[in-house]
């Protein structure tokens, strides 16, 4: 090998290794950090406490609260979210026509990439008054906005996975239902969506993914009340919202710092398992079509 | 042998955009016989193939004008539903399609859709109609695993089976041995030549051979013109016409 190609061999190399070093960069940083505040309230008390006070005497940190917090805002951003974005790549791949379909995915797609920030005080400013209104709420932020706002962030993605997954599937696979005598729905539910089963399952998954992991959306629109809420129009404070809206106040070094990279390794490791949830799905499903994984 | 019509093909012309791929074709096919389209790619005998269960409905902008006649009954009518066309002419593709299910529940797609629920019927039927197709004892004893790790030529056999289950009364077979091993194509063959006793069978091949094998009568398309139509010996030994002779002889193709 001469020299001129081992020097780019260890220039993409390094560039390869980059993410890796970064990924276990970060995990040894959010272990080493949180880790003060697990031993030291014990980590069932710290998932499962029902208070956050992390700023009275003494601080309680009970993640409890937030943890539901994030499950109910998601949970709801999946009600939005998965009929929507599953039924839009349904319409985008099998009834629109060409021309709408060049229109409609580009635009689905440019949904997801408005910032953040934008929703966030569209959120706030234009959905959370207008619900309280509606529905006669004592705030409109409350886990029921923030999960619309996040639902409707989630849908491109959502949308444009699995529309991809729908067009992969082989032309030969339609055309043997039809050729059966299977109606144009018929061979949609049983032979299409079947095939393209893992993309709308993975594309599911990262859209949970997407909405655990949203932070300034649910900073402004959710209200902010470390409580477990009661109803879905309660105000609630998410994981994510809590790290953001905390860590500038919190000493560093002390535990109420530690206490926030707690919650940002619980965050982590949910997200991670949720990566391996699709991961296996798509190999699973790799593994019933017969090819090698 | 009956010589019973079964479809008679009239002034049929078709259009795949402003390409004319089927020009004033007229053929009649009987029943119990198999009848072989042979040409050089892109000749239009699959897209002839095609119209007779309707399959180039999903393709867009063609435009058909002509009839084609099954029992008398112009399959082109408004009133005719193409799910009972379909189900009444089978097809088998060029490639093995199987879906991405099981054996057993590839072979029960066609019924299940019809509304057959009942397991014992669709077993029973399941087991006939791969044993028809020369495929039961290779599989009875692994129906439940994915239809996508049979071979190649198993694969085509199922697909065959899976076409015979929903029983069609004219089955077409698009070129179905294109991408199979010579022993597969013997297999599929001599099924072919099995199954005309029951069922009227059009079968498009690139393979001469095979046509003079396993058909009574032969078709010769050359861009988009049925060029000429009659008994397969007489076409293979006697051509009529000098392009047809000078394509079964192998001097273009």
């Amino acid at each position: 090998m001469g020299l001129s190609d081992k020097i780019y061999k260890y220039i993409f190399m390094t560039v390869a290794l980059s993410s890796f070093v970064f990924l276990i960069g970060i995990i040894i940083v959010l272990f080493s950090e949180g880790l003060p505040v697990l031993s030291s309230t014990g980590v069932m008390a710290f998932i499962f406490g029902k208070s956050w006070y992390p700023t009275s005497t003494p601080p309680e940190f009970g993640i409890f609260p937030l943890i539901s917090a994030s499950l109910v805002v998601t949970l709801g951003a999946m009600v939005v979210a998965v009929p929507v974005g599953i039924g839009s790549a349904l319409y985008i791949h099998e009834i629109a026509g060409v021309k709408q379909k060049m229109i409609l995915k580009p635009v689905v797609e440019l949904l997801g990439a408005i910032p953040s920030i934008i929703f966030g005080f569209f959120g706030m400013l234009i959905v959370a008054p207008f619900l309280q209104d509606l529905l006669h709420l004592s705030t409109g932020q409350c886990a029921f906005t923030g999960a619309l706002i996040l639902g409707i962030m989630a849908i491109p993605v959502l949308c444009s996975i699995s529309e991809d997954a729908l067009s992969v599937v082989p032309k030969s696979y339609r055309e043997a239902s039809y050729a059966l005598g299977a109606n144009r729905w018929q061979t949609l539910w049983k032979v299409i969506m079947p095939a393209a089963g893992s993309g709308v399952s993975t594309s599911i998954i990262l859209g949970i993914s997407r909405v655990m992991g949203e932070t300034m959306t649910v900073l402004l629109v959710t209200g902010g009340a470390a409580m477990i809420p009661k109803s879905i129009f309660d105000p609630v404070r998410p994981m994510t919202s809590t790290i953001a809206a905390e860590m500038g106040e919190a000493a560093v070094g002390g535990a109420h710092y530690h206490a926030l990279f707690a919650i940002g390794l619980v965050l982590f490791l949910i997200t991670l398992m949720m990566n391996m949830i699709a991961e296996y799905i798509s190999r699973k499903y790799r593994m019933k079509l017969g090819q090698d994984v | 042998m009956s010589d019973e019509l079964r479809i008679k093909v009239e002034n049929v012309n078709f259009f795949y955009g402003l390409k004319h791929a089927l020009i004033n074709v007229n053929m009649d096919i009987y029943k119990n016989m198999v009848t072989a389209m042979i040409g050089p790619s892109g000749c239009g005998k699959s897209t002839f193939i095609r119209l007779i269960n309707r399959m180039n409905d999903l393709v867009l902008h063609a435009t058909l004008k002509g009839k084609v006649l099954l029992d008398g009954k112009n399959i082109f009518d408004p009133d005719v539903d193409v799910v009972e066309l379909r189900r009444k002419v089978g097809m088998v593709f060029q490639k093995p399609n199987p879906f991405p299910k099981s054996i057993f529940e590839n072979m029960c797609y066609g019924l299940q859709i019809k509304g057959i629920t009942d397991k014992r019927i669709l077993y029973e039927k399941t087991e006939n109609a791969l044993k028809k197709a020369a495929l039961w004892d290779e599989v009875k004893d692994r129906l439940n695993e994915s239809a996508l790790r049979l071979s190649g030529g198993q694969q085509q056999r199922l697909c065959i089976a899976r076409c015979l289950v929903v029983e069609p009364e004219v089955i077409l077979f698009d070129e179905p041995c294109a991408s199979l091993d010579p022993i597969s194509t013997r297999k599929i063959e001599d099924l072919i030549v099995d199954l005309k006793k029951d069922y009227t069978i059009l079968v498009v091949t690139h393979n001469m051979q095979q046509a003079a094998r396993i058909s009574s009568k032969t078709a010769f398309f050359l861009l988009g013109e049925l060029i000429e139509f009659g008994n397969t010996e007489e076409i293979f030994t006697n051509p009529k016409d000098k392009r047809t002779e000078d394509y079964v002889t192998g001097r273009f193709g």
